[in-house]
């Protein structure tokens, strides 16, 4: 189901990304879902999408290779690699959907958890393991791949997001921008106005919230008391809600938000209704506040499975194709293991490295005291 | 007696137990605090015991804690709110230092802002970004706060008491890497005045001054000094607005030295406002220059550079030998 605004504008290339059906009422919405959870396909009116077997593999290839680099994630701060780690576990089809759904020009702004968009960003998943072993805070050029620095603190980049399509506007561009966020994200101000500011200067980007129904202990319910993608329409843009753990129906619908965004129509916000199948990071313990048969109904809606049941029920895939595939995540994995225990300390003189683009004295004043005091231990060591 | 041995974590929870047990008009609220019991645990079981109408879990959005609590506040409750780490309470910089700072000023005094901002600080616990910060400085520069830190569980508890019962706006550190540590609490002691500092060690060659984390740190250095026959005197700060500088100046007119130590960075921290104001109180009685340890001018660095980047042990001794040159 679809909230069309009334102040959409008109499109400036001229093309309408189709008309939307009007407001949902009361109750639950209905979600945009394309691929059951048996792995049947089902249409939509507003969200047809043509997807070749090649297409369909592919990302199925992108969802089993993301679920083993985050599982090989979470073995390697099991075993004291890594300080720290936020699993996307059950997150796989909103970030494989969405992320495939944009274009190389357009800019993606994420949060902590985005491993999936990171890989269909062209972003080498091992850079994304610095941060969380304690290397480096950041770990790759955003330009490279048009894929910002994680963001840890919670909902900035929304508007770091906005500012961004505004710039695209200014500069006459027809790429867009995907911000990633959580349904906690969504009570931070800063949220809120990245909102506000989106709506108002028309900004081509689309806010892409994974509703994984948790923030860390609390359930989107201390969050909201309507659904999320509902809040769009006090902005004055379209909300969506598309089910989350269906790939096919994320790649629709961010797709035609993107194309909204191309086309001079502005923003959506997009509610993928999801869920966090493990704990918030390796730090938290959900059983102080969840209970196991919630994740047993949502394991049934495992986003992976639901498209191998397809593949498999439509002949789309053979044994040799799951074997391949089974001996590419095991190399993935056994590559990420061997760089991140092959991941040097960076230099200690690192601290005063890139803290400002033209210097600063007061930082070189310090780097010389502190090279000479470390120098000073290696003067007695050798006395 | 009630005494106990107690680390900082269940220190501040029997606190909180105790206030909220004392008053109806405590509330304690903040990210996480009521089934997790907080990311620290130290929350846990309050919400169980009080309900979720004095244990609050909010909404996910620092600026509405913090706004909220005023709110509450002008309506005569005493909230306690949580920040869940040092590097998210800047969305609430602003509720903080436009609002809660100045209520009761521009009130002319009519209105009370009892209202504690608990925020677990500072580094050496492994954590990714924005999990270690020193942020002290930037409350102490702002007029209408009050800013104490902790060092051991007997003022965890205390000083906690103290802050709520307070109708200033208290921001109250907690040595996060300290969270473990276990010392006695007497919880019917009468404790001294909240802003008070405290000597931890006797000594007559130069004093250490310290708060919060800085304090184990500096009395390691001062039992480390003393092997080499230098006899340190180490104060616990135990306040960081306002300061106790009496209680600096009549030790370091006794030991006629002074380093002073933080985690936070060295510029325009909590130790230049320490130097100063020791320099121009006793600069007849001062054989060296206040020297201060802390942070580099550099963002906290990832956490495989943290170890450098802290004040430990031998930096601490160093800046002692450089005082002691002179
Ligand atoms: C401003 C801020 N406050 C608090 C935190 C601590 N924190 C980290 S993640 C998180 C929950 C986030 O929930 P949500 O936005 O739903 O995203 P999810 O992690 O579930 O994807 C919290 C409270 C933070 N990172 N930033």
């Amino acid at each position: 189901m679809t909230v069309d605004s009334t102040a959409a504008r008109k499109p400036r290339g001229g093309k309408r990304a189709g008309a939307k059906k009007p407001a949902a009422g009361a109750g639950e919405p209905e979600l945009v879902q394309l691929l059951t959870p048996e792995g049947e396909r089902v249409e939509h009116p507003d969200y047809a999408i043509d997807v070749t077997p090649e297409e369909l593999r592919g990302l199925y290839r992108d969802m089993v290779l993301t679920r083993r680099f985050d599982a090989e994630a979470t073995t390697l701060q099991r075993q004291g690699e890594l300080g720290l780690w936020a699993s996307l576990l059950g997150q796989e089809a909103a970030q494989i959907g969405s992320g495939r759904a944009t274009r190389d020009d357009d800019y993606v702004f994420p949060t902590y958890r985005e491993h999936g968009v990171a890989w269909c960003r062209g972003v080498d998943p091992t850079n994304l393991l610095g941060m969380f072993r304690g290397v480096n805070n950041g770990g790759w050029d955003p330009n490279e791949n048009n894929f910002h620095l994680y963001t840890i603190v919670i909902g900035s980049q929304a508007l770091h997001a906005t500012g961004y399509a505004m710039g695209i506007t200014k500069d006459g561009a027809d790429s867009a921008v995907v911000a990633y966020f959580g349904d906690g994200a969504t009570s931070q101000g800063d949220v809120a106005e990245a909102f506000t500011f989106a709506a108002v200067y028309n900004a081509p980007v689309v806010f892409f919230c994974q509703n994984n129904q948790w923030a860390i202990s609390e359930p989107t319910e201390k969050q909201t008391r309507v659904p999320l993608y509902r809040r769009a329409q006090g902005y004055g843009f379209p909300g969506v809600r598309v089910d989350g753990n269906d790939v096919l129906a994320c790649l629709a619908v961010t797709r035609a938000a993107l194309e909204r965004a191309r086309t001079g129509q502005g923003p959506t916000f997009v509610e993928a209704f999801t869920y966090r199948m493990g704990a918030h990071t390796t730090s938290d313990d959900p059983t102080r506040y969840r209970r196991d048969e919630e994740r047993e109904l949502w394991e049934a809606k495992d986003p992976i499975l639901r498209l191998r049941r397809h593949l498999e029920r439509e002949g789309l895939a053979d044994d040799e194709f799951f074997a391949a595939l089974e001996a590419e995540s095991d190399a993935l994995a056994k590559r990420v293991r061997e760089t991140v225990r092959a991941m040097p300390d960076p230099e200690s003189t690192a601290i005063f490295e890139n803290i400002y683009a033209d210097g600063h004295a007061l930082v070189d004043e310090e780097r010389e005291q502190f090279i000479a005091y470390q120098a000073s231990f290696a003067d007695e060591e050798s006395k | 007696m009630a005494t106990e041995k107690l680390s900082i974590v269940k220190a501040i929870n029997a606190s909180l137990r105790t206030a909220l047990e004392n008053d109806p008009k405590v509330i304690v609220m903040g990210e996480d605090v009521g089934k997790l019991g907080g990311v620290f645990r130290v929350t846990d079981g309050l919400q169980k015991d009080f309900g979720e109408d004095r244990v609050i879990d909010t909404p996910l959005a620092e600026s509405g804690i913090v706004g909220t609590a005023i709110g509450l506040a002008l309506r005569g409750y005493r909230p306690v709110v949580e920040i869940q780490f040092d590097g998210f309470v800047f969305p609430a910089y602003d509720q903080i230092v436009t609002q809660l700072a100045k209520m009761h000023a521009r009130a002319l005094g009519k209105i009370k802002m009892p209202v504690v901002v608990r925020i677990p600080y500072g580094g050496a616990i492994g954590a990714v970004e924005h999990h270690s910060e020193s942020p002290e400085s930037l409350f102490a520069h702002v007029a209408g706060l009050k800013i104490v830190s902790p060092a051991n569980a007997s003022d965890a508890y205390w000083m906690l008491q103290q802050a709520i019962q307070s109708d200033d706006p208290v921001i109250y550190f907690e040595p996060k890497r300290r969270y473990h540590d276990r010392s006695e609490v007497d919880t019917e002691a009468i404790p001294g005045p909240l802003h008070t500092a405290r000597t931890v060690r006797q000594g007559t060659d130069l004093t250490l001054v310290a708060y919060g984390p800085m304090v184990k740190t500096c009395l390691e250095a001062a039992a480390a000094a003393a092997e080499e026959g230098r006899n340190l005197e180490v104060l616990d700060l135990r306040s960081i607005s306002p300061i106790d500088f009496d209680a600096v100046q009549a030790s370091v007119e006794r030991t006629r030295r002074l380093v002073v130590v933080h985690e936070a960075p060295v510029f325009f921290g909590s130790g230049a406002e320490i130097a100063a104001r020791i320099t121009e109180r006793c600069f007849y009685h001062l054989e060296a220059p206040v020297l201060r340890v802390g942070g580099y001018h550099a963002p906290y660095p990832p956490s495989r550079l943290e170890d450098e980047y802290l004040p430990g042990l031998d930096r601490v001794l160093d800046a002692v030998d450089r005082a002691l040159a002179y």
